[in-house]
């Protein structure tokens, strides 16, 4: 989230597309409903089916799941057309004005560069023209026909409110009255927040759908404003976190990048990483990254990470591929090139798309290790459930170990939510039985592993040898050193470079912040947009204080969010060109004629002058990107995209299968279905009842919504046959489930391209372990594709088709 | 008046609240002809359910479940969202999910109410009740059964106009909510509203209720409600739990929310005349009947009736031995 | 002759002195009085039930929830009992010109004047009112009684029907007690009655005074035993 879950209240419409926010997040919800309540505040809900959040809106469009990118830039056309646009803000706070080069077109559904074999964009012409002083080239009349601001208006041109219709069944007159009802926030005192999830994200475009929405709240002067912004609510209380602490193939701590295996010396990987301003004046914060990289490499090896050795570079491992994000390991276990797989806190059986070829990947292994408090599928993969898990026990040779973990109740740590607030909380409970910490376990697996290192050696132990593992009791590192090490300190005296008599941390202190971080190995910090969460101050995620002044939603004495304690990112946007708030009743910081201050801490330094100085500080251009150069892989502005199982070919390219970038592996491409075997478009998603696989063991949540169920409409029911409450089967090109019957008129056909569309709605919390019925998931039938940019599963759009059916068997068929 | 208590929302202030909701606050008891005058009177309290906020999360059947300890059997899914089916002795609460084709505009609703004991004024399971003290109603407005009272006979189910209670088939008693009068004695709003997380279900006093009705129906009508309204039927003489509903001119496209409810007149009939006239009649012939036997000549048979009937047989035998 | 309704089998004359003669049978005894005590069980138990100032009688049955889990068990024993008596009885029951005569003079009845009357077969117009009306009541108690039979059938009914039950059973229950107490009554203020449901027998008066018809065609049929 750019802003926080309490600041949606100073909004005043909300726009909940790409996700089911009453839904999945009935917490947070009450946000919405106080801006409701509070401001008159309007709700529209966009969404192939009439949804929980649906019941509680002010206007409901239907949509064809995957056709978002074409309902968002038919928007963005209809703002553009009708001069619904905040111009001012979009000037001077986007790159409309630069000039890009000449080579760069889009056609046939295509950007320039495509070749078709290696299913990549050469992406030279992706890119501004740049002046001989290495800055770009501008023109700040938009008159220019190859500045963004053109080139957009181009791009956008097909997308009128008939081919909207067209691809996403959604009809004329109700597109036109969503986009009508956006388009009034294009006014500095309106403002429109976005709240989206999963259902943006997992598509092959799903990057591209985040982008199209950003775009549209750049151009109406939403971002970095109260009850604005782009707000993706984290399925998790710590999903969030997960990413912060990059738990991703890719990804270092706080968005610090994996090594390359191009990246041979630290030199070439900090050459390519440190951005330089485009634009005169310009922050580019990440000029700052080897403070931040040294200082993380200190945490992790401390006096092993010196400058004579790149500060232990060499023990980061380099990736070879872009990333091992989780299709990938499952596609190399499914070729028997796995061996042993730790599954912490996951349940890929039930989560990845394609469970059987998942089942058959983990048959693949020689050892699996789950860490869950609670009985998982996988951990029981190998047991046969009847039809529910129809897996022949004695041919699978994976050996399993369960190791019983402690709950969220029953540790104390901190949970990072959507609003990047980092919220400590203390365990209520001591852990049943023989669970453990998985602190504890992730020790004791190192200390075992560290010891055979260093009795047995091995082409490189240094790294796990050498690893910093400074902690009271290393059996188990307590939450607060675990905390206090993320937050970094002083290794040295830290002296003010400004005045170097002056010390401004003595060594062995906590710093401050990350503004105090050094690339000489002075610091340490494990993940330096967290730094502050545990200074000498003490611990601020433990803070407790709920005074808001002027009840601007801040609350800064509560909690600490990332960074800096910021609640509101980019919240210089939230100022005009001469500092002043655009909504002087919305007000968060405000430039006084020396420095910035106000409700929130100021996302930019504090003198900087706001005439000078552009808002999005961590981009090179200092402006926010309406076109992003080579940064994404599938194109520089969001196209319309069909997902790879659709109903209705692409109208750009028929030809055109899915997002021409996304990665297919070979054995998942002969496993697409076609629309004629499979026609009708089915989604997946999450019931409020239930918080995944967890709460289908709790006795209570599986009395609220006992057994799996299909959603279809009563057109479809009745043409097939299906009878309210009776067993269906549906099958897709890969799986097949058995599920209940819910009829409803909150789910009606499409028309899309003069086709009916009939979507199936899957949701997917029963599993054969737990205390409800016995069930399946939708990822039973999910293809093995994932987003072109950053691997999420394409679980929101696939083919399937369906049929009335008898009920499944439990027992050994 | 003794200040009930004003919110139900996440950490209250805490006030020290003297006990109450003890015997001496009962304004009504079941089966009781002469209740002792209450010694003091507690403000009336109220739960409103604004069903234009309610997002059907259930998270009130999940506290209802967790505060009152109940087990609510894991049922099947028949085809719709309502689980489990219907009230029951282990739930107290339950959203009723209802997809209404709005005939103005041909838009569909999808209309969520929380369904559960209303609290009326003048409650008919109460009146229905032939246990005494099995069902009371306090000052505060709160209709409450009192287990160890309850005989489990269902009379309550049959003088209830919303069709609430549950009879256990476990201990045979009857279960319905209780407002969480455990809760609100000592200071606390129900569990319901307080895991609410839109705060579609509020509590207080009855008059802040009723002006927090107010303005919601003003925020409802500024979106195209023009029907919007507060459900508080008068006539079961206004209730303690009440709706915000946007079609409140409609009340039973919410899931057969009554129009009108009231006592049904058969049960008026069976706890009103019946009972007194029928007391009356049986007294009267028993009492006519120790009557007539004391001053009355009782039919006694006479000497000559056992002459005349060995006559007869004497004759038959003399027919008998002729023959 | 043809046979006629009035004699049941077991109907027989003992020679006197005095005259005795069977009025009913050892079965039919045990029969009618299982079915007087469920009644009077019901009575009990269901008043208990019908009016706050009588729940008392709950003690009687150990308390309320007992009361109200053995009130319609008792009843379905009534029922299954005065049904058998019914099939015994049902055709001698039967009314006939004598019964209207019977009624019309009901002045005489009420003030002992059986001289006036016609002469009465096997029950006079009086008892088959109870018996009809008996018989009419339980049925209408036994089905309004299933349907608020809340432990076994409380949801097979809609709360319509249900509340209409409650009420016939309670109107039903009034008006069988009132016959009831016009059926104990009748027996008692008609001295020498009882011992009909007692010993089996009545005496030869009794029968001459109140059932002479009955009486005659007994004789009649020759249905006297020797003296004893």
């Amino acid at each position: 989230m750019t802003n926080a879950w309490t600041d949606i209240k100073n909004t005043d419409l909300v726009v909940v597309m790409g996700g089911n926010a009453a839904e999945a997040h009935p917490c947070g919800f009450k946000w919405v409903t106080e801006a409701k309540a509070h401001r008159g505040a309007k709700l529209i809900v966009v969404d192939p089916r009439y949804t929980r959040t649906a019941s509680v809106s002010d206007y409901y469009a239907p949509i064809r799941q995957g056709t978002d990118i074409a309902f968002l830039n038919g928007v963005m056309k209809y703002c553009i057309d009708n001069g619904k646009v905040q111009w001012e803000y979009m000037k001077a706070f986007t790159n409309a004005s630069y000039i890009v080069k000449d080579g760069f077109a889009y056609k046939d559904g295509l950007f320039t560069g495509y070749d078709p074999e290696k299913r990549d964009y050469d992406k030279s012409s992706w890119d501004y023209v740049l002046g001989e002083d290495g800055f770009v080239t501008t023109d700040p009349t938009l008159a220019h026909p190859r500045c963004v601001w053109n080139l957009l208006k181009d791009h956008l041109a097909p997308y009128t409110p008939e081919m909207v219709e067209r691809i996403c069944g959604t009809p004329k007159e109700k597109f036109l009255k969503v986009a009508e009802m956006i388009s009034e926030c294009s006014t500095p005192t309106k403002t429109m927040t976005s709240m989206y999830a999963l259902g943006w994200t997992q598509h092959s475009s799903g990057s591209q759908n985040i982008r199209a929405m950003a775009m549209l709240q750049l151009i109406l002067g939403n971002i970095g404003v109260r009850g604005g912004g782009m707000n993706a609510l984290r399925g998790h209380s710590n999903i969030q976190g997960l990413t912060d602490l990059g738990l991703m193939s890719h990804l270092l701590t706080g968005y610090l990048t994996m090594p390359s295996e191009k990246d041979e010396t630290f030199e070439t990987y900090m050459s390519t990483r440190l951005f330089k301003p485009l634009r005169p004046g310009q922050t580019s914060y990440w000029q700052n990254y080897k403070k931040f990289m040294v200082s993380f490499q200190k945490a992790m090896w401390g006096d092993f990470a010196r400058a004579d050795n790149d500060w232990a570079f060499n023990y980061l491992s380099k990736l070879d591929v872009p990333s091992y994000d989780v299709l990938r390991m499952f596609e190399l276990m499914y070729d028997g090139k796995v061996n042993g797989y730790i599954c912490q806190g996951f349940n890929p059986i039930l989560a990845f798309p394609n469970r059987d070829k998942n089942t058959k990947a983990l048959s693949n292994l020689k050892w699996l290790v789950t860490m869950d408090p609670l009985e998982t599928e996988t951990a029981r993969f190998w047991e046969n459930h009847g039809d529910f898990n129809p897996v022949d026990t004695a041919a699978i040779q994976t050996e399993v170990f369960q190791l019983p973990t402690t709950c969220f109740a029953e540790e104390e740590g901190s949970l990072t939510n959507s609003g990047r607030w980092l919220q400590w909380h203390w365990a209520g409970g001591t852990p049943p039985g023989e669970a453990k910490h998985d602190t504890w376990i992730i020790a004791q697996i190192f200390l075992r592993l560290r010891d055979l290192y260093r009795k047995e050696g091995g082409a490189f132990p240094d790294p796990v040898v050498n690893l910093s593992w400074d902690y009271a009791d290393p059996n188990e590192p307590t939450p607060e050193e675990l905390a206090k090490e993320i937050n970094g300190r002083a290794l040295t005296d830290l002296m003010d470079p400004a005045d170097p008599t002056k010390m401004l941390v003595p060594a062995g202190k906590q710093v401050l912040n990350f503004s105090q971080l050094r690339d000489d190995g002075s610091t340490m910090s494990g993940c330096w947009i967290y730094s502050g969460c545990f200074n000498e101050q003490g611990n601020n995620m433990a803070r407790r204080d709920n005074h808001d002044p002027d009840e601007t939603g801040a609350y800064l004495g509560w909690t600490f969010a990332w960074p800096l304690n910021r609640r509101t990112l980019y919240n210089r946007a939230s100022c005009d060109l001469q500092g002043k708030a655009w909504d002087p009743t919305r007000k968060i910081i405000e430039w006084d004629g020396t420095k910035w201050s106000g409700y929130d801490v100021p996302d930019i330094a504090p003198n900087a002058k706001p005439e000078d100085v552009g808002p999005f500080i961590m981009n090179q251009e200092g402006t926010a990107r309406l076109f992003t150069r080579g940064l994404m892989r599938d194109g520089p502005f969001p196209a319309h995209m069909e997902p790879f199982e659709s109903p209705v070919a692409n109208v750009f390219n028929p030809k055109m299968r899915g997002n021409p970038v996304a990665r297919v592996f070979q054995t998942d491409a002969a496993q697409l279905g076609q629309s004629d075997e499979f026609p009708y478009a089915a989604t997946s998603y999450r019931l409020t009842e239930h918080f995944h696989f967890w709460t289908k063991h709790n006795r209570v949540n599986a009395a609220l919504q006992p057994e799996f169920f299909v959603e279809i409409s009563e057109e479809l029911a009745s043409e097939k046959g299906i009878e309210k409450g009776g067993w269906v089967r549906v099958w897709s090109k890969r799986g097949s489930v058995k599920a209940k019957a819910l009829v409803t008129k909150r789910i009606r056909p499409l028309i899309c391209d003069g086709k009916t569309v009939h979507v199936v709605g899957i949701p997917l919390h029963w599993g054969f372990t737990g205390a409800a019925k016995k069930g399946f998931g939708p990822n039973s039938l999910v293809p093995f594709v994932g987003d072109a940019n950053i691997e999420t599963p394409e679980s929101k759009a696939f083919l399937v088709n369906i049929e009335p059916t008898t009920p499944p068997q439990e027992g050994i068929a | 008046m003794m200040d009930s208590p004003r919110t139900a929302v996440s950490n209250p202030p805490v006030q020290p609240m003297e006990t109450n909701l003890t015997p001496r606050d009962l304004v009504r008891r079941s089966a009781t002809a002469e209740l002792p005058p209450p010694e003091r009177q507690l403000t009336p309290v109220a739960k409103l359910i604004d069903v234009s906020k309610c997002i059907g999360c259930k998270a009130c059947q999940s506290a209802c479940v967790e505060w009152n300890d109940t087990h609510p059997e894991i049922e099947e899914n028949v085809g719709v969202y309502d689980n489990p089916h219907d009230l029951t002795e282990n739930m107290f609460t339950l959203m009723r999910f209802t997809e209404w084709i709005n005939p103005e505009n041909d838009n569909l609703e999808w209309l969520i109410r929380k369904d559960g004991c209303m609290h009326c004024a003048d409650p008919g399971c109460l009146k229905a009740c032939p246990a005494p003290g099995a069902i009371v109603q306090y000052s505060n407005g709160i209709v409450d059964f009192i287990h160890e009272n309850c005989i489990g006979c269902g009379y309550c189910v049959k003088g209830c106009p919303f069709n609430i209670p549950r009879i256990s088939k476990v201990d045979h008693r009857a279960y319905k909510c209780t407002l969480c009068s455990d809760r609100v004695a000592v200071g606390q709003g129900p569990a319901c509203a307080k895991a609410c997380p839109t705060q579609a279900i509020v509590f207080g006093t009855k008059e802040d209720m009723k002006s927090h009705a107010e303005e919601r129906i003003t925020d409802l009508k500024s979106r195209g409600y023009e029907n919007a309204g507060l459900y508080d039927p008068p006539g079961v003489g206004g209730t303690h739990v009440m709706y915000v509903l946007h079609h409140a001119d409609k009340p039973h496209i919410y899931a057969n929310l009554p129009d009108d409810p009231k006592i049904s007149g058969i049960v008026q009939a069976w706890k009103g005349v019946t009972k007194y006239v029928g007391l009356a009649a049986m007294g009267v012939a028993a009492a006519g009947a120790v009557l007539h036997g004391i001053f009355g000549k009782a039919n006694k048979v006479q000497p000559e009736d056992e002459e005349n009937a060995e006559k007869l047989v004497d004759a038959a035998e003399g027919r008998k031995e002729d023959a | 002759m043809s046979i006629s309704k009035d004699v049941l089998p077991g109907d027989a004359i003992h020679r006197g002195p005095p005259v005795t003669v069977n009025r009913y049978g050892p079965a039919k005894r045990i029969n009618h009085w299982i079915t007087a005590t469920c009644l009077i069980l019901l009575l009990l138990s269901g008043l208990a039930l019908f009016h706050p100032s009588l729940f008392f009688l709950t003690g009687l049955f150990g308390g309320g929830q007992n009361t109200r889990m053995l009130h319609p068990w008792i009843g379905v024993v009534l029922f299954v009992s005065f049904f058998i008596l019914f099939a015994q009885l049902w055709r001698a029951n039967l009314p006939n010109r004598v019964d209207v005569q019977w009624v019309s003079q009901i002045n005489d009845v009420v003030a002992g004047h059986e001289e006036k009357l016609p002469e009465i077969g096997k029950y006079n117009a009086g008892q088959k009112f109870i018996f009809w009306g008996m018989a009419f009541f339980i049925i209408v108690l036994i089905g309004s009684g299933l349907m608020i039979w809340d432990q076994y059938f409380g949801e097979s009914t809609p709360i319509l029907l249900r509340r209409i039950a409650v009420l016939v059973h309670s109107v039903s229950a009034v008006l069988i007690i009132m016959l009831f107490i016009l059926h104990v009554y009748a027996a008692i203020w008609t001295r020498g009655t009882l011992s009909a449901m007692t010993r089996g027998t009545v005496t030869g008066g009794w029968a001459w005074r109140h059932h002479r018809k009955w009486l005659k065609e007994l004789a009649g049929r020759g249905r006297i035993d020797p003296a004893e």
